[in-house]
């Protein structure tokens, strides 16, 4: 066929099915943001203009942060929140590794998978803040009860992150082992766990660092840490106070940050 | 009267692949009631074009593929490794008698050389020992003789993915060693090595068959190495045994037969020209 021939060269387009597709979901979220616009308030965006001139007087308050009780308060408290985060995302991963591994349908049978992963999606929704409130009443309100919520929350997400890393492994090293007489653990143990290893850390570190930030945020509500100290002077106007612990917490954050992005970045 | 090393009996092996788009599924039938016996330790070449059924057969022995219900077994030096569909209840234990080598080597990339080797022994060991990696000194030994008896010793500490395809094949022929099996897998050992490192591999596999007494069955798409390294070729067609015989009796005939009327011009014709 000639390279003139118009017909031989058309280029492909989207179906009539597709295109109305497309045109359906644009007007759908058009549709939705229009009805959300009055519950979330938008038509007061104005204010922010309005109320500028005491928005400025308020920031003034942190220009002069004041760190008086940095080395007494303000970095033991900040301590207890990376602590909370260690303790919390250590035993999110004890727990999430067998849920990835029985939630993975490479590995385990459907009807262990589908319970597992339904257990892991519960977990997840679950809001830190939520469980911290309720083990208030088990423990008490004060580190350990972040600690819990932390672990349970993380673990359900780690575990989703965990079991798709085990969900695209490469099957012939596990058949390797199979091959050998190796038994159903063997192969897990040697075959599995040394393919998702890295990427495992890599999550897990990952989760460590917005847990810090979690951590602090949990303080908030009376789980101990920086986020108490924070939420006290907040609420007693000092800001210098406030501020100089913003700074400090700003600061480990981006530190942390930094060290576990250069960890995973050796790690892949 | 001992027992056959291998015994493949009416084994037939189908496929089913779930149709994407309405029609039902297709089915495709990779074996064709096969039959081959082993009685002594031989070298024996799976040939056959691609898709004839040569690897489906060599992980049928092995039980990494179980076979069709219906009639077939499947033994190795006695002991059942599936029968009419169902794989036997002791398969790994038979499984840490055969080492399996794959053509792209199955070994874990981010271990050592060592370990990977080292994992030969996991049919034997029990319990925590097995799972935590705590070999024996004499294990060790063992492991390190197998690497330097295939001429990786060198390499025993870096990890399998850092090593040229060559260097993994060899560690998986120790790791087959380290097992202390008695029959040799080979699926396609040599298709991703260059001509010099792919007859080493051969004549390693020749080595384990004449010196240790091993079971060697090696599916090869190169049929001049066939010929070269094995004294028995088992041919396949469209999952069913055209050829089983002495390396010597396969004549270009056999071979047009095998692969078709294009085969002489594919293999031959640029040396007769």
């Amino acid at each position: 066929m000639s390279q003139g021939d118009a017909t031989a060269l058309t280029p492909p387009s989207p179906s009539v099915g597709t295109r109305a597709t497309n045109w359906g979901l644009t007007i759908a979220v058009v549709i939705l943001l229009f009805m959300a616009f009055k519950p979330a308030k938008i038509a007061e965006l104005g204010l922010l203009v309005e109320n500028w001139p005491n928005t400025v007087e308020y920031t003034k308050g942190y220009l002069h942060p004041n760190f008086k009780d940095l080395f007494k308060i303000y970095l033991p408290e900040m301590w207890v929140t990376i602590a909370i985060a260690v303790w919390g995302t250590v035993l999110s991963v004890f727990l999430a590794i067998p849920l990835a591994l029985l939630g993975s349908s490479n590995i385990a049978p459907q009807w262990i998978v589908q319970p597992v992963r339904r257990f892991m999606d519960l977990l997840r929704s679950m809001n830190e803040i939520v469980l911290a409130t309720a083990f208030f009443v088990a423990v008490g309100p004060g580190a350990l009860a972040g600690v819990l919520a932390m672990a349970l929350h993380n673990a359900g997400v780690l575990a989703k992150l965990f079991s798709e890393a085990v969900e695209a492994i490469d099957k012939a090293p596990v058949e390797g082992v199979r091959a050998t007489g190796g038994s159903r653990l063997h192969e897990v143990i040697w075959g599995v766990i040394p393919q998702v290893a890295p990427l495992w850390t890599s999550f897990a570190l990952y989760r460590f660092e917005s847990n810090v930030r979690s951590s602090t945020i949990l303080g908030l509500i009376g789980a101990g840490g920086i986020g108490f100290v924070l939420f006290e002077n907040i609420k007693s106007f000092d800001y210098p106070v406030t501020a100089a612990i913003v700074i400090v917490i700003v600061v480990t954050v981006m530190l942390i940050d930094m060290v576990s992005a250069q960890i995973r970045k050796r790690l892949l | 009267m001992t027992a056959p090393l291998v015994e493949v009996t009416s084994v037939s092996k189908t496929f089913t692949r779930k149709a994407a788009a309405a029609g039902g599924n297709t089915t495709f039938k990779a074996l064709d009631n096969v039959s081959f016996v082993m009685t002594k330790p031989e070298r024996v070449a799976l040939i056959g074009p691609s898709g004839s059924g040569k690897s489906t057969l060599l992980r049928s022995i092995s039980g990494l593929h179980t076979i069709d219900k219906g009639k077939g077994a499947v033994s190795v030096m006695g002991r059942v490794v599936q029968k009419n569909g169902s794989l036997a209840s002791d398969v790994r234990a038979t499984r840490s008698r055969m080492g399996m080598i794959a053509q792209q080597f199955n070994l874990v990339g981010r271990l050592s050389l060592f370990t990977n080797a080292a994992l030969g022994f996991l049919g034997k060991v029990s319990g925590l020992r097995g799972f935590l990696g705590m070999w024996t000194a004499d294990e060790k030994q063992a492991v390190m003789r197998a690497l330097d008896h295939v001429g990786v010793a060198q390499f025993a500490g870096q990890r399998a993915n850092t090593l040229s395809g060559g260097q993994q094949q060899r560690g998986a022929i120790a790791r087959a060693i380290v097992q202390g099996a008695q029959i040799v897998l080979a699926d396609e050992p040599v298709a991703s090595l260059d001509p010099v490192t792919a007859r080493k591999v051969m004549k390693l596999l020749v080595n384990l068959n004449e010196a240790d007494g091993v079971g060697v069955i090696v599916t090869l798409h190169q049929v001049d190495y066939a010929k070269l390294y094995c004294d028995r070729i088992l041919a396949l067609k469209e999952g069913k045994v055209v050829y089983d015989g002495p390396a010597s009796g396969l004549d270009d005939e056999t071979l047009k037969n095998i692969y078709g009327a294009e085969f002489e011009d594919a293999f031959w014709g640029e040396a007769k020209a």
